[in-house]
């Protein structure tokens, strides 16, 4: 299954944006849609300033950056940032500089980025200082959960985003699915032996909402034992899995992700990639209907094939307390190189939002209905993969 | 002991008609000390009996102190020679009184047999209409696979195994045993988050001073903390009569608003942090015991491993309670308190805002941030 030939799908009301004639280049496409997503977004959000001072993935092109309505004086505040990209603090004072004759034009747009981005637009030296500075001091905010928004926005989305943008090439669709605001739970499909799917789909919602939203992801408890993963899961926003903190969360109204297949879907064999395992107990339907956020499934189609898991060794597993120990083409055999996932062209779909605010409240406690809506879940994702593996040219392009 | 007017801290107050008796077991802790203190100058107190194995180094003003073991059975005679409405027992503690005296298994022994044996003669008192508790958050527990927050009902999946986590945990169900034999008294039993402050002595304080603070590498732990001034404040609440629309009675988590990392909290007190690897750190803080520089419990490390947040809600909305600082400032206070680090955040910032300035162009901004944060940060202080 799935390499199928292309297959026209015209299903427009998918393909919101980007829908890209085929002749058309990659980045030509990747930069109208990010054009179109920061001009809707514009007047409300600070979208690209909260992507903070490193922000490699920025400079992917001549479209990139399509916040301001002047094109021209964008395109070399563009330059210009890719410089502050590029050299870091030192290179500031180029900046000014290069500004010289189109001053006006510049205090122009500099009243308008300002009122956009905040002051700091310019100079993103002063910026990266100013956070090295709350850094260094301490003086910064997390939440309960341990989620540190500013480390996640400025640090962990901009080492993040060249993996999802460059590397496997997501294509987001459907994002407009997730309520701007408000709770909602987005239940997503799980796989390629490692969660980078997960990571994606934060990813996903981080850049491409337009009403600014961010995924509080729902972790396994592997993930809160082991050193370093769960430093950095908690500050990124994840928790643990369990129906106590998702309420919380759904309570406070944020967007919560959850991969119900846990590991039976993270560590399916190759063969039987793209089947839904079991949807656990259906714990997150009652979760979502306790506290009547809509369910929002979705999609991930190219995260099967990273890391084809074509063995899986139960005796290394047991030795290292994993629920499994993959063997892939290239790992363990490469040692670190097997580790490096394959390249593949990924495709994120976020399908109808499933309302549940209608139920009565002791629905939740229904098993029948719970098993219904598990259901109903599953086979929208289930039938969306299909559709996105049916429409997808290759696995790698 | 026939003595009881001597109680009475307004000698013109016949304190058999008016005012209740006010039991504190632990004064000679500053802690124990401030409360009895303060409550003297509640109104509807007309006197306080302090309790303790040691006279407190500190004044108790006009409450009366009699010297006894909450151990033994003659804390019974105390409380009803006194007449004693109220109990309010702080003698709970993972440190022992006195440094070095005894050791972990007198610290378990006045923890739990002196709870036990005040509970007995608190039933045996008829006179005895409200208990309060003070215990401690550290009854959950921290573990990975619990939820983020805890809440009062959140069932604990790994009860703590030893320490003075376990000490609270059993001594809690005695109080519920005692709250069933004895439903006509209101029992509170207050969670607190870790204590930090001018008065008090914990293990995470101690912990704090150190000049360079060990940590679990590739763990940050959340903490919560809880000032003095508060603890005082939600204890006086909950030794006196509820106030319209509040209910004293139940178990409350006591903690200041917000979060802190520990990497945060280092920052702020301005002190280094050595991330170890586990094992080195087991090993190390045997060696550091056996020397006898610091105590570096089990518990105190799964502590700095795991971290642990509660939710504070239900003391608001039951209490009455809202703790008047924050988990930052409680640190704040208490980094002053403390002197500053090796690494003192003022320094360190003045260090980027140097580097700052040496930048060209628009001179001066992060430097001018950075006095606005110092500005906010004073204000903090003054009214924290």
């Amino acid at each position: 299954m799935g390499d199928a030939k292309v297959i026209p799908f015209d299903d427009d009301r998918d393909r919101s944006r980007g829908a890209a004639p085929a002749g058309q280049s990659r980045t030509g496409q990747r930069a109208r849609r990010r054009g179109a997503r920061t001009g809707q977004s514009a007047p409300l959000t600070t979208v690209p300033g909260q992507q903070g001072p490193g922000g490699p993935g920025e400079g992917d092109g001549p479209g990139k950056g399509g916040a301001g309505p002047s094109e021209a004086a964008e395109d070399r505040h563009g330059a210009e940032q890719r410089f502050g990209d590029a050299d870091g603090a030192g290179s500031r004072g180029e900046g000014p500089a290069s500004g010289g004759e189109d001053a006006a034009a510049e205090g122009a747009l500099g009243g308008l980025v300002a009122r956009l981005l905040g002051d700091d637009w310019e100079d993103r030296a002063a910026r990266g200082l100013a956070f090295l500075r709350r850094r260094v001091t301490g003086e910064y905010e997390v939440d309960d959960f341990g989620y540190d928004r500013e480390l996640t926005d400025q640090v962990l989305m901009s080492l993040l985003r060249p993996v999802f943008e460059k590397y496997f090439r997501v294509e987001v669709r459907g994002i407009e699915n997730i309520p701007a605001d408000g709770a909602a739970l987005v239940v997503a499909n799980h796989s390629g032996t490692l969660p980078l799917d997960g990571l994606m789909l934060q990813v996903a919602v981080h850049d491409h909402h337009p009403a600014d939203r961010r995924l509080r992801l729902l972790g396994a408890d592997l993930v809160f034992v082991l050193p370093l993963v769960n430093e950095l899961a908690r500050k990124a926003g994840h928790t643990l899995a369990c129906a106590e903190d998702a309420q919380t969360l759904l309570g406070r109204g944020e967007v919560v992700g959850v991969m119900p297949e846990g590991f039976k879907g993270l560590g399916k064999p190759f063969a039987d990639r793209y089947k839904l395992q079991r949807f656990g107990r259906g714990g997150f339907v009652s979760t979502a209907l306790r506290t009547g956020a809509p369910i929002v499934p979705c999609s991930i189609v190219g995260a099967e094939e990273i890391y084809p898991m074509i063995g899986n060794s139960r005796t290394l597993a047991r030795l290292f307390g994993f629920p499994y120990f993959p063997l892939t083409p290239t790992f363990p055999w490469l040692g670190p190189l097997g580790a490096v996932p394959l390249p593949t062209k990924w495709t994120i779909q976020f399908g109808e939002p499933l309302p549940t605010d209608d139920y009565p409240p002791e629905a939740a406690d229904d098993p029948m209905l719970m098993f219904n809506l598990t259901d109903q879940v599953r086979e929208t994702i289930q039938h969306t993969l299909y559709k996105l593996l049916v429409r997808r040219r290759s696995v790698f392009f | 002991m026939g003595t009881r007017c001597r109680l009475a801290p307004h000698p013109g107050s016949g304190r058999d008609e008016v005012g209740k008796v006010v039991l504190v077991t632990g004064v000679a802790r500053p802690l124990g000390g401030r409360f009895v203190r303060r409550l003297l100058r509640e109104p509807g107190v007309s006197g306080v009996v302090g309790v303790d194995t040691r006279p407190p180094a500190h004044r108790l003003d006009g409450a009366r102190f009699v010297q006894t073991d909450i151990r033994q059975p003659a804390i019974g005679k105390v409380l009803a020679e006194h007449a004693v409405d109220t109990v309010v027992h702080m003698d709970l503690h993972g440190t022992p009184l006195t440094p070095g005296g005894g050791g972990r298994g007198a610290v378990k022994e006045t923890n739990v047999i002196g709870t036990m044996q005040l509970l007995g003669a608190c039933q045996k008192a008829p006179s005895v209409s409200r208990l309060v508790i003070k215990s401690t958050t550290s009854v959950y527990g921290s573990a990975p696979r619990d939820p983020a927050v805890f809440d009062e009902t959140t069932p604990v999946r790994s009860l703590p195994g030893g320490g003075f986590a376990k000490d609270a945990v059993e001594i809690e169900g005695y109080v519920r045993g005692f709250a069933r034999r004895r439903p006509d008294v209101a029992v509170t039993v207050l969670r607190f988050a870790h204590i930090l402050g001018p008065a008090a002595e914990s293990p995470l304080a101690e912990y704090f001073s150190l000049p360079v603070l060990p940590t679990v590498l590739g763990y940050d732990p959340r903490l919560q903390f809880v000032h003095d001034d508060d603890v005082i404040e939600v204890l006086r609440l909950a030794a006196g009569e509820p106030r319209a629309g509040t209910l004293t009675a139940g178990t409350f988590n006591i903690a200041g608003d917000g979060v802190l990392l520990l990497s945060q909290c280092a920052r702020r007190l301005g002190r280094p942090t050595v991330p170890m690897l586990m094992p080195a750190i087991r090993w190390g803080s045997g060696v550091l015991r056996s020397v006898g520089v610091t105590d570096f419990s089990a518990e105190q490390l799964r502590l700095l491993t795991h971290g642990r947040v509660v939710r504070t809600e239900h003391a608001r909305d039951v209490l009455g309670f809202t703790p008047r600082r924050t988990t930052a400032q409680t640190l704040d206070a208490f980094a002053r308190s403390r002197g500053s680090g090796l690494l003192p955040p003022g320094k360190v910032a003045h260090a980027v805002d140097r580097f700052a300035a040496l930048l060209p162009g628009k001179p001066g901004r992060p430097a001018g941030e950075g006095a606005a944060t110092r500005r906010e940060r004073a204000e903090v202080r003054q009214d924290g």
